[in-house]
């Protein structure tokens, strides 16, 4: 009784608040079961494993998509992955492998050369850029500048599958004509996507190591000259 | 009213260089703009930030030459203090070590006191591939007429050029350095250069040799030994202009015997790149022994007998 009496006091200064009767005041006070709700919105445990791949699949090949056709868009930057970048540098290492060297360290780029070419490239360019007072991010910088390797990755194929029929002079430029092309098309669309997160007195400092990044690859790739 | 303002002008003259060197400053409200005219608008803020940084200067002046990093060595924008230049200041420091005239220092008409790292590393990068590219390419042109030649990547030269030039840009600054400070004792603020100076004017001295090395594609044997006079006459200049007025108040041994190392040092990796890298048509290979080679030479002496 005296509890419940000191209790009413403080809600003494409330007797007399009134609520009109057309406002509706109800509502459910019992508590909604809510993590399991969130976690089936969300979790993707239940889900089969090839939704899974599917969709990672999907967001590469997305990517793949956008180098193809650059144009200044935010969904390669904002969805950053390094799996395309990986899948691209291990299959132009494992291309440029069987290169002609009866000389041991005659020969072309080992594959931990190129690995070590792509990666520490990538990375040294991010960090020049940033360290340039670049707004974009390290792991954003590592997934353009990997992903528009691809022009160089299709040119290697298409420069092995053409010194498989010959390696003549009509060849050669065949070959040089292609990965020109495609070093120009690597370096126009990594500076699509890149350029804009630059301040605009520093652009050209920023371009001109991803120049000579893809100009290395690209002479990579020419050079590649079969066993005999 | 003369004196008191005439003071302050000059105080903000120096701060305002000091801030336009480092736009990243707080006061500043313009990211990455160097234009005078943000000096004048931050007349006010700008005495504020002179008296803040008193402290840190000092510490860091050592190394630095004046230039205060924001941070200690283990934060970001310590290395960011490093890049703070715009693409005209490092195109100007190209032109200057190419062009040097007798009246200009390198290091107090070009750089003042806002030296940077990215000229040399990316100089040093781009001298490598340069090197490698032109010397097979030059490989490949004085080796045309041998048909037994077969074309060889050479792609381990890049390891070998790498470990060379930046040994070279990185090394050599820092025995100089520590030698010059050595002579001057105490009297630090008279004459020596800072460290990352230093660097900065091996690194851009590096640049005639890109051109150099491209050049020497060309497989005549007389062009690559006129080129490497040239470039070294070039770049052996602005390394002794920038140096001669630091060392000549040396004993005259001293000074002498400085800026002919100097030179020297210079003179060997022009020439060691040279012969390791560049084969002309006359001068037989030095460093290569493969099997494809010596069969090269013995049908050459076959051919000459």
């Amino acid at each position: 009784m005296a509890a419940s009496e000191e209790a009413s006091r403080p809600f003494a200064g409330l007797s007399d608040v009134s609520i009109s009767e057309d406002i509706p005041v109800e509502g459910d006070i019992s508590v909604p079961v809510g993590p399991s709700r969130r976690d089936d919105e969300f979790s993707t445990l239940d889900e089969p494993v090839k939704d899974t791949i599917m969709r990672d699949l999907r967001a590469v090949g997305n990517k793949f998509i956008h180098v193809l056709y650059p144009k200044r868009s935010s969904a390669l930057l904002r969805d950053w992955d390094l799996w395309g970048p990986l899948l691209l540098c291990v299959t132009l290492a494992l291309l440029l492998q069987g290169g002609a060297a009866d000389h041991e360290d005659q020969g072309g780029p080992q594959f931990a050369e190129v690995f070590v070419i792509v990666w520490f490239g990538s990375i040294i360019i991010t960090l020049n850029s940033k360290l340039l007072g670049g707004t974009i991010s390290f792991f954003q910088s590592l997934c353009v500048l990997g992903y528009c390797i691809m022009p160089l990755t299709v040119a290697m194929v298409v420069c092995r599958i053409v010194l498989v029929i010959s390696s003549g002079r009509v060849v050669f430029a065949v070959r040089l004509a292609v990965v020109t092309a495609s070093f120009g098309w690597s370096t126009f669309a990594s500076t699509a996507f890149l350029a804009d997160s630059q301040p605009p007195n520093r652009k050209a400092l920023v371009v001109y190591p991803v120049f000579l990044f893809y100009f290395v690859i690209a002479w990579m790739i020419l050079t590649y000259s079969p066993q005999q | 009213m003369a004196s008191p303002n005439n003071l302050q002008f000059q105080e903000f003259e120096e701060a305002a260089e000091l801030l336009s060197a480092d736009p990243g400053a707080s006061t500043l409200s313009m990211s990455g703009s160097n234009t005078p005219n943000t000096t004048a608008s931050a007349g006010e803020d700008v005495k504020l930030d002179v008296s803040e940084d008193e402290e840190g200067q000092q510490e860091s002046s050592e190394l630095l030459g004046g230039q205060k990093p924001s941070g200690g060595f283990w934060t970001f924008e310590y290395y960011q203090s490093f890049f703070d230049v715009d693409t005209m200041q490092v195109l100007d420091r190209v032109k200057g070590s190419v062009m040097p005239q007798p009246g200009r220092n390198f290091i107090k008409y070009y750089l003042r006191s806002n030296p940077d790292l990215y000229g040399p590393f990316w100089i040093c990068v781009t001298l490598v591939f340069s090197v490698v590219i032109s010397g097979n390419l030059s490989t490949f042109l004085a080796e045309q007429k041998n048909p037994t030649f077969h074309y060889r990547p050479q792609f381990h030269r890049v390891t070998i050029a790498a470990v060379v030039i930046f040994m070279y840009a990185w090394l050599v600054p820092i025995g100089l350095w520590g030698f010059l400070t050595w002579r001057q004792g105490a009297e630090r603020q008279i004459g020596g250069y800072s460290f990352l100076e230093t660097v900065c004017v091996y690194g851009y001295s590096l640049f005639i040799y890109i051109p150099t090395s491209i050049l020497w594609i060309i497989p005549y044997d007389w062009l690559h030994w006129t080129l490497i006079l040239i470039a070294m006459a070039i770049s052996g200049s602005v390394l002794v202009l920038t140096f001669w007025p630091v060392v000549r108040d040396d004993t005259k041994v001293t000074a002498v015997a400085t800026v002919v190392t100097i030179v020297v040092l210079h003179t060997l990796l022009a020439v060691g790149c040279k012969l390791y890298f560049f084969h002309a048509e006359t001068s037989p290979p030095t460093a290569l022994p493969t099997t494809s080679t010596l069969h090269n030479h013995t049908t050459l002496a076959i051919k000459t007998d």
